[in-house]
């Protein structure tokens, strides 16, 4: 089927958004772990309503149908899985939450204690997901502090993510080709980008990505999108920035 | 105390097994002893390049689950007496291996051997990452083409964050063995040249292996390279890689720069 072309020919707007979620960490044998749950939610009446749950599989070795028990022995406690982390792909599929990667620890949720409302619990949850070596300035201890900029130190190799929406990221190296590197501010390459660059990923108009050589795979400012099909071929291998300019992308060599 | 090594590279056929068994056989050749181990559990390989599949009694996973003790898995050479094998299972495949089975393999065989020699498997799941998680030194080999180099790039960052080395936030040793590389195709653009793979994985070289009928000719009659013919140019490039391993400062020839030199030669006296 064909679908009539309209007049409207306003790019679609593809944006990245942060949520803090809870993240569940269950633990074998389920039951045990079920009734541990029931006796935190019975201290405090719709501790989990409204609020996204995450669920963390790391180190958890189940099969299909235990998940789906799982979830579903969850949803009769009225707490909804918007996502799974760490678990197999395989476990995973239509009907399941989609898996979910590249988090990063944050504050601890208080659990209610007896009697008392909330008193400031010390939980050290094992949320972990912390980017792959070598990256500066983030770690689970100060994430929760806004830090206005990372540099890390070494190339970005195929597969791995620098993911940081609270500003810059400046990468003293090459962004290899699969890299990905997501900044809610600018990105600056001091080395060749042939992965991707996504700058400005929270609604940052103004940020920039900066490159010494440029053959990137994908580039978004603000969720505007450009593949490499549609850069400008004379800039292939030079020293480029781009910015936004209202709904459109602009490119221009450094030299 | 031994050093472990791990020869890997993401991207299959790439020549991990014809450099563990080229490289094991050089290092024993030196008069250090040597072990090198197939953690290809399924695909086993390694035997048939060493020429030892005939003897292969007990293996890998035997050793892991408790059926024979380590020395009787371990497979002598019978041209180099420093060099050994620790065979993989055929049958079997890589949910055998366990972490601790390993580490204790590891743990028994650092005392007796001066080099171990881990010969992983293709990909990035669980026998690549079991290959890599205990040595100090990786060895990536790579093909000069595209894809080989992105699932180079993509093992290097494993050994980044997979290993004991990285979770200890030591930094892994990493070299590229350059394999396969044929001088006019990459001079005619067919191929990556060096400069460009190094650029790319910004990693130090340790060798640049010339496509050679030679590895394939030694493979299929069961010897490393290195012990086939000794003269021939894939066996040097190997015997000068494991000379670097081993810690001396070698400069890297690329094969057939002095042939362009010819050809200028020869195409100036055509004009």
């Amino acid at each position: 089927m064909t679908e009539s072309l309209t007049e409207d020919n306003r790019p679609i707007r593809l944006k990245g958004r942060s949520f803090l979620t809870l993240t569940l960490s269950p633990e074998q044998p389920f039951a045990g772990w079920l009734a541990r749950l029931d006796d935190l939610a019975r201290r405090s009446a719709g501790f989990f309503l409204n609020r996204p749950v995450v669920l963390d599989l790391e180190g958890v070795d189940l099969t299909k149908a235990e998940l789906s028990d799982l979830i579903a022995e969850l949803g009769k406690r009225n707490v909804w899985i918007m996502g799974i982390e760490g678990a197999r792909l395989s476990l995973l599929g239509p009907g399941m939450p989609p898996a979910m990667k590249g988090g990063r620890p944050g504050p601890d949720f208080d659990a209610p204690k007896d009697g008392a409302d909330a008193s400031s619990g010390d939980r050290p949850d094992s949320a972990n997901a912390a980017p792959a070596g070598g990256i500066e300035g983030i770690s689970a201890r100060d994430a929760a502090r806004p830090v206005p900029s990372i540099i890390v130190r070494e190339p970005v190799r195929s597969g791995q993510s620098v993911i940081f929406p609270e500003g810059d990221v400046t990468i003293i190296g090459s962004v290899a080709s699969g890299a990905e590197v997501v900044a809610g501010g600018s990105i600056h390459v001091y080395g060749t980008l042939r992965g991707r660059a996504l700058a400005g990923t929270i609604g940052n108009t103004s940020a920039r990505i900066f490159c010494r050589k440029l053959e990137a795979e994908l580039l978004a400012i603000d969720g505007l999108y450009k593949t490499a099909e549609d850069m400008d071929k004379g800039l292939r291998g030079q020293a480029v920035q781009f910015w936004l300019d209202g709904d459109a992308i602009r490119a221009e060599a450094l030299n | 105390m031994a050093k472990v090594i791990v020869v890997t590279s993401g991207k299959g056929g790439v020549g991990k097994t014809t450099s563990t068994a080229a490289l094991g056989a050089a290092l024993a050749q030196r008069g250090e002893k040597t072990v090198v181990i197939d953690f290809d559990v399924g695909l086993r390989n390694l035997d048939l390049v060493m020429g030892a599949e005939r003897r292969v009694v007990y293996d890998l996973v035997n050793v892991i689950q408790g059926d024979a003790k380590l020395p009787q898995a371990l497979i002598r050479d019978k041209r180099v007496e420093t060099l050994f094998l620790l065979p993989a299972s055929q049958t079997r495949d890589k949910d055998a291996l366990t972490e601790e089975g390993i580490a204790t393999v590891m743990e028994t065989l650092k005392k007796h051997f001066d080099w171990i020699l881990c010969d992983s498997p293709a990909g990035i799941e669980r026998g690549a990452t079991l290959a890599m998680r205990h040595a100090d030194t990786a060895v990536i080999v790579t093909n000069p083409e595209v894809s080989s180099v992105r699932d180079s790039d993509r093992i290097i960052g494993l050994l980044d964050s997979k290993t004991l080395k990285a979770e200890n936030g030591e930094r892994m040793d990493k070299h590229l063995l350059l394999t396969r590389y044929d001088a006019t195709r990459a001079a005619r653009g067919d191929m990556l040249k060096v400069d460009d793979v190094l650029e790319i994985l910004s990693i130090p070289l340790l060798g640049i292996i010339p496509e050679s009928s030679e590895v394939l000719r030694a493979s299929n009659l069961g010897t490393p390279v290195t012990l086939a013919d000794k003269a021939s140019a894939p066996a040097i490039a190997y015997q000068q890689a494991a000379r670097r391993l081993a810690g001396e400062t070698l400069p890297v020839a690329i094969p057939g720069e002095r042939r362009s030199l010819l050809e200028k030669m020869f195409g100036r006296r055509a004009a």
